[in-house]
């Protein structure tokens, strides 16, 4: 019988899951997601977690309950750093503990250390260690996963520079076999439709999670708006703005959100900025004051959009729209010269 | 320079003697009130914790006293990486200040960042007369603690409610007056006779609970509506995990922290996860393993490193046997809320006491 290796889909999920389940499938192992956020996920999360944490925490709870029943093993890594010396979020770096010790009865944990920092291969460490964890000793095998995985996931984050969401992104990559090469390059942006362009500023997990987020990205586009969100900045961009503040104030998620933010801010590449930021986020409340404060010092216009429990999606819709509104009248009045 | 900074316990007149012995002219922080931290939240970030929102609110009172510039120590908090610091800076200036921040980060950390820091603040002081003011300081901060620490074992066993907290504040007078080391070791002396003044019941066994947690709330009683006070004053005997003097030790002066209560957390948080989180779990064992009754947990609402520590109390405190009472705390925190938590997590700690028949006579139920 093959193992069933259970992988929430909540935080890191988005970042690493076609490099997850592509190291995993070609071990023979299979793997199961747990279902995308719905009511009842969200609120067994919330149930099943201290009260002070913050709503992507609560949610992650959730999926692992959503899962846990149904799966042999649960790959929560601890995710440490990214490189350098930057880390996670703390709740990050503490998430398998949170989790060990809830309460809830749990299958078994794969939760090795994934840090960049070092030693280059952090990420085959990694995985040769989650390896070992199902039993897969065939150094041979474990090679070959290791490539593939790390192909799938170099593919999957150019797909979403290019601006493509992660599961279309993994579609591509898992129908190609191996590379998307000539998928679209010009991002709707670039193209100039004369609609508002926006940044859509947020962490991967709320911005893709369409459930939490009352899917403001989906709205934003079905507006005709084009979006740009921190994952269509190339990493050397976001290099060149990390350099701005005196030193590297925030953690992996948020750095990227901040850097992002400047960026377009001082490229002028967007009309508007939307900042989604998560309740009780420790990080959040910061980011969100720099951005604002230097989103105003630019003249640019910006919305807070905090997501919580009960995100509203009667609410949400009409804050954007009276946002779209207010940057389309801007534009026509640049336009015409006012 | 006119140099103000944020309020925080006993610190505060120490660094009030820092500047005045380097020439500078301190403003010095009044004691945070309700306004201070209405002040503080207007203009922070709303989820911003409540030390950020306090200190805001200070900073914002001294500049209205004349303050020109102000110090800091590199972030307390979520944000230990000095962002504090720097948004306090930015939303200063937003608001049409022109304030400077000087923020000093942990000298082994970033050394020549450190050093050239505080050779502007030393002015025409050598090295030496620099050397000299900061021992001064530290004998001030070593009695200052001794102080402190007398006064939580004492007011439990005092026979009138209130008398130690009056010969603490006196003590502290005495100690704000003195300027030099000769000073500082009469004022001790008299501040400790102050002390052995109090009428006691040498016979009561109070409870013992320990405080846990992050820093600034530890240490700024108005952060922790008087937590130890209150405790007190409802027969228990307190202990922080955090003293000033313990503190510059083990975080100021060196990059590894306490080292005794992480490698306790290990086997349960294997990773730091920033700020006092992993201290914290750790300091429950080692309060258990000292014999104490109960632990109490205080966090700023949203902060990180507690929240992590939080959600592994269930599991430390059943398996290490003591209670652990957790007080998130934000500018919503009534005070009365947080008495009568207090009030039921001591009933609590006293029928244990009495079922476990530790002691054959609980002495002190004060009622
Ligand atoms: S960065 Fe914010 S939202 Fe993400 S885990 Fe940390 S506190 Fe939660």
């Amino acid at each position: 019988m093959t193992a069933r290796v259970g992988i929430p889909r909540a935080l890191f999920y988005y970042t690493y899951f076609p490099m997850w389940q592509a190291f995993l499938e070609k071990l023979g192992v299979e793997v199961v997601f747990s279902r995308p956020t719905n009511k009842e996920i969200l609120e067994a999360g919330i149930r099943e977690t201290v009260n002070d944490a913050c709503i992507p925490i609560k949610l992650f709870h959730g999926h692992v309950l959503d899962l846990k029943d149904r799966v042999d093993y649960l790959l929560i890594p601890r995710l440490v750093s990214p490189g350098g010396y930057i880390t996670y979020c703390p709740k990050f770096l503490g998430l398998p503990d949170m989790i060990r010790f809830s309460g809830m009865k749990l299958p078994a944990l794969i939760s090795h250390r994934l840090s960049l920092r070092g030693l280059p291969g952090g990420l085959s460490r990694f995985l040769r260690a989650t390896a070992l964890s199902l039993g897969i000793k065939n150094p041979l095998a474990q090679q070959k996963a290791i490539s593939h995985a790390l192909k799938c996931h170099k593919l999957y984050h150019r797909l979403l520079l290019e601006g493509k969401q992660p599961l279309e992104a993994s579609t591509l990559i898992q129908k190609k076999g191996r590379a998307g090469r000539n998928a679209a390059l010009v991002t709707a942006a670039e193209a100039g439709t004369g609609m508002p362009r926006v940044a859509l500023l947020g962490y991967p997990y709320t911005i893709y999670d369409s459930f939490v987020s009352a899917d403001v990205y989906h709205k934003l586009q079905s507006m005709g708006v084009s979006v740009i969100t921190p994952d269509q900045i190339s990493p050397q961009e976001l290099r060149r703005m990390s350099r701005v503040l005196p030193q590297n104030l925030f953690w992996y998620y948020s750095n990227r959100v901040w850097w992002a933010g400047l960026s377009l801010l001082q490229r002028k590449a967007v009309d508007g900025m939307i900042h989604l930021t998560a309740f009780a986020c420790g990080p959040d409340a910061m980011v969100d004051k720099l951005l604002e404060l230097e989103a105003k010092k630019a003249r640019m216009p910006f919305l807070t959009l905090t997501i919580d429990e009960h995100t509203g999606e009667g609410g949400v819709q009409t804050r954007l729209e009276a946002f779209i509104d207010m940057l389309q009248a801007k534009i026509e009045n640049n336009r015409n010269g006012v | 320079m006119k140099i103000g900074y944020g309020h925080m316990g006993t610190l505060t007149m120490v660094v009030e003697m820092i500047l005045e012995e380097l020439g500078h002219e301190p403003v010095v922080p009044f004691r945070p009130t309700r306004q201070t931290l209405a002040l503080g939240a207007k203009y922070a970030p709303e989820f911003a914790c409540i030390p950020f929102k306090i200190v805001l609110g200070t900073y914002l009172e001294s500049l209205a006293r004349g303050a020109d510039c102000f110090i800091s120590g590199g972030g307390y908090g979520p944000c230990r990486a000095g962002l504090y610091g720097e948004l306090h800076s930015r939303i200063l200036q937003d608001l049409g200040y022109n304030a400077e921040l000087i923020f000093l980060f942990p000298p082994l950390k970033k050394t020549v960042d450190f050093m050239r820091k505080l050779s502007r603040l030393k002015g025409r002081h050598s090295w030496f007369s620099l050397a000299r003011i900061i021992s001064k300081a530290w004998a001030k901060l070593n009695a200052l603690d001794e102080l402190e620490m007398m006064s939580q074992r004492l007011r439990p066993l005092e026979l009138t409610r209130g008398q130690t907290s009056k010969a603490f504040e006196k003590g502290l007078q005495y100690l704000h007056q003195a300027k030099n080391r000769g000073e500082i070791e009469e004022a001790r002396a008299a501040a400790l006779a102050e002390m052995k003044k109090i009428e006691i019941d040498p016979t009561a066994k109070p409870l013992k609970i320990g405080i846990i947690g992050e820093i600034y709330v530890q240490l700024e009683p108005f952060a922790n509506f008087y937590v130890e006070e209150a405790l007190g004053h409802l027969g228990a005997e307190v202990r922080r995990s955090i003293y000033l003097t313990s503190y510059t030790r083990h975080d100021v002066l060196s990059t590894r922290g306490d080292m005794n209560s992480r490698s306790l957390a290990q086997p349960y948080l294997a990773q730091k996860v920033g700020g006092h989180g992993q201290n914290s779990v750790g300091d429950v064992i080692r309060f258990a393993q000292m014999g104490y009754d109960g632990v109490v947990q205080l966090a700023p609402f949203s902060c990180i490193p507690e929240i992590v520590a939080k959600s592994l109390m269930p599991f430390i405190s059943k398996k290490f046997g003591i209670p652990v009472l957790t007080l998130f705390i934000d500018e919503q925190t009534g005070p009365t809320g947080i008495q009568t938590r207090l009030e039921a997590f001591v009933d609590l700690l006293e029928q244990r006491r009495l079922a476990s028949g530790r002691y054959d006579f609980p002495g002190n139920i004060i009622q």
